[in-house]
């Protein structure tokens, strides 16, 4: 009994990690730079005349619309001499690629600019910023709220698999996952201004003199309503994931084994189960977080949340394509920072993840 | 080490199981019933080792998750050192842990995905609060990974299963049980999910185990050919009762029970020349839900007369280690 032929496994770490990681950093920083060009190219295929949606006026004078057009740079060519992209080109066409309005996009975008909206007139960066800020205060807080309920319930729906506990939980879940947003929002809106909570804005105008508590205190009543509405909204869908996943590991062998090992029921669920049927949350996670940028439209919008999700909503209206643009790239790279951290994540979660 | 001498060691008594099944109609108001473990005595001795053999889902898996205590019996009892085992609190189960210890059938689904090796090692040690310190806890580990063939260890320790062949992994289910020092070894079908070439490696290991450190092993298995020639005993297994049991050799040479001889016919022999005359079981296969009356055995079996659709036939003693249940033993013919 001395040999038995065979292949000792081979070390594999940290090296092979360490490029798995650098792969797929790699592979991100591609699929952002291709967004970025893909968002360029987007918006100049639209239909319509970006320079006449600021000012939606056709007596509107030649030399009006083409001050406007050189004020946004849309008088130089888009890339070359493209006319079809070009649609109302003034200025001479020039082939110095320098010159050209993707290259200008480019070399903003490295600097940090992301153009001047057609309807503020402010920066775009410094718009969504702004709305950024009050996007990530909402949604964070609705998804960390939803998480651990998630979780928590679909760890005791699982426990408790196939008993009240359980089917109380699921038909919850299941009802708070089928609820359409708008609705469960407007209803929510009925019930707080019925008990007197502030039903819009983010601040009731004017606090800005009180002192800073007070002024969180504010914020924190604006918050209350749209974070309820999305917090139940995704507690559902982290409740139902969380209790299949947990109830799949739980049938596993080796939990069977940790048992006849002695193990009892907290040791196995804390040291056994949890993590493995962490790694489907995960997942999710990451995708809802990847959007969390991208705000929730339905809710800013019936609570008047001055969040991205309704800048979108409001630019989409008044045509305000810098704005969607600055938009649409901020969600982009949300949403592939997010997979990337998901993968990131895995690779340390779960040591089965092959480098390939 | 000196061995406390019991009177039973590992004693089952009349061991029943049943599980619900739903109701067998929409508006039935008795629920039916499957008969998994249906009333089996088994006598275990230290060092022993008994092959449970059967066909599946006649309820040898079962029968091991009861002594386990991992499902709990209908009726009946388990003596395990003169102590009665069947229904025992979480805290009185786990010392008994220590002493019985199973090995699963599928090593790729037996280990936790995100532990190392190691780790996997160590647990059961923390979890009893065996050795002082980690020192001697890596000693423990070590030496039970050695025992189990997984040389030289240190190559191992912080491997993730994955990494593992299959024949390997098992060892380190096997090492996962030594590691605690039991007195005996339930292996549910141990290698039947690994390669034929890697098979009877891991049947030599429980057997040198039993020499080595006195184990006793209940090797759970529908395959009678592979594991009949290191058995001390075989055990065969109908429809959730024991239908014969005797010495290795006494049954494999001279089957009494028309199941047993059908079992052993379809063993392949690798010389042509030996071939003989296969018994292939007619009927429908066994349903727990329904027993057959009197006989389970007889509306499949060959042998079968009258009588067996009457009357239940207890367990005869052919010689003082082997014993049968059959009518045909009784009615002499």
């Amino acid at each position: 009994m001395e040999s038995f032929g065979f292949i000792i496994p081979q070390k594999r770490y940290p090296l092979d990690r360490t490029r798995a990681i650098l792969r797929k950093t790699a592979w991100a920083i591609f699929t952002i730079i291709f967004v970025i060009i893909l968002n360029f190219f987007l918006f100049r295929v639209l239909p319509g005349d970006p320079a006449r949606a600021g000012v939606r006026d056709p007596r509107l004078k030649k030399e009006a619309i083409e001050a406007l057009q050189i004020k946004f740079g849309l008088d130089k060519p888009v890339i070359n001499c493209f006319e079809t992209l070009n649609p109302i080109k003034v200025g001479s066409c020039t082939v110095n690629p320098m010159e050209t309005q993707f290259f200008i996009y480019v070399r903003n975008l490295l600097q940090g600019e992301l153009g001047i909206s057609y309807h503020t007139n402010r920066p775009v960066a410094e718009i969504l910023a702004q709305r950024l800020g009050n996007t990530i205060l909402l949604i964070g807080a609705g998804q960390i709220l939803s998480i651990i309920i998630g979780v928590v319930f679909g760890i005791f729906a699982a426990w408790k698999a196939r008993t009240a506990i359980d089917y109380g939980a699921l038909a919850v879940s299941l009802m708070a996952w089928s609820l359409p947003t708008f609705w469960l929002a407007i209803l929510l809106l009925f019930w707080g201004s019925a008990i007197g909570l502030p039903v819009a804005g983010k601040a009731t105008p004017g606090m800005s003199s009180m002192p800073i508590f007070a002024q969180w205190a504010d914020i924190a009543k604006h918050m209350f309503l749209p974070t309820l509405t999305y917090t139940i909204i995704y507690m559902g869908e982290y409740t139902l994931i969380m209790r299949s996943s947990l109830m799949d590991v739980l049938s596993e062998d080796y939990i069977l084994t940790a048992k006849a090992k002695g193990l009892n029921a907290v040791q196995i669920l804390r040291d056994h189960a949890l993590k493995n049927a962490m790694l489907p949350m995960v997942t999710v996670i990451a995708i809802n977080l990847g959007f969390t940028v991208a705000g929730a439209i339905q809710i800013e919008t019936v609570f008047s949340w001055p969040g991205l999700g309704s800048s979108v909503a409001e630019a989409v209206e008044r045509r305000d394509f810098p704005v969607l643009q600055g938009a649409f790239l901020l969600i982009a790279v949300t949403v592939i920072l997010a997979n990337l951290l998901a993968d990131l994540t895995y690779t340390y979660l779960d040591p089965r993840v092959e480098v390939e | 080490m000196t061995i406390k001498q019991f009177e039973k060691f590992l004693e089952v008594r009349g061991l029943k199981k049943y599980f619900e099944a739903g109701r067998p109609t929409l508006f039935s108001r008795e629920k039916s019933l499957i008969h998994a473990v249906d009333g089996v005595d088994l006598n275990l001795r230290r060092s022993e080792i008994i092959a449970l053999v059967g066909e599946s889902g006649c309820g040898k898996s079962t029968l091991g998750l009861l002594l386990m205590g991992l499902e709990s019996p209908t009726d009946g009892k388990v003596i395990f050192e003169d102590r009665d085992i069947t229904h025992l609190n979480d805290d009185q189960r786990k010392d008994l842990r220590r002493k019985i210890q199973m090995v699963f059938q599928d090593p790729y689904e037996s280990l936790n995905p995100t532990q190392t090796i190691e780790q996997i090692l160590t647990e059961p040690l923390l979890v009893h609060h065996i050795g002082e310190h980690d020192q001697e806890r890596s000693e423990r580990v070590i030496k039970a990974m050695e025992d189990a063939g997984l040389k030289p260890a240190d190559v191992y320790l912080q491997r993730y299963p994955h990494e593992l062949s299959g024949g390997q992994r098992q060892r380190v289910v096997i090492a996962a049980a030594l590691v605690l020092e039991p007195e005996i070894i339930i292996a549910d079908e141990p290698v039947s999910m690994l390669d034929v070439s890697i098979r009877a490696e891991v049947i030599n290991l429980l057997a040198d185990l039993r020499i080595k450190r006195e184990i006793a092993v209940i090797f759970i298995t529908h395959d009678l050919g592979s594991v009949g020639f290191f058995a001390d005993r075989v055990a065969v297994m109908y429809l959730g009762r024991i239908v014969e049991i005797g010495a290795m050799l006494e049954v494999l040479e001279k089957p009494q029970h028309p199941y047993t001889k059908a079992l052993l016919s379809v063993i392949p022999a690798p010389n042509p020349r030996l071939r003989h005359e296969r018994i292939i079981l007619q009927g429908d296969p066994p349903n727990p839900i329904n027993i057959p009356s009197g006989c389970r055995f007889h509306p499949r079996c060959p042998a079968a007369f009258d009588m067996c659709k009457l009357s239940d036939p207890p367990m005869m003693t052919l010689t003082k280690s082997h014993k049968a249940a059959c009518l045909l033993i009784s009615s002499g013919k």
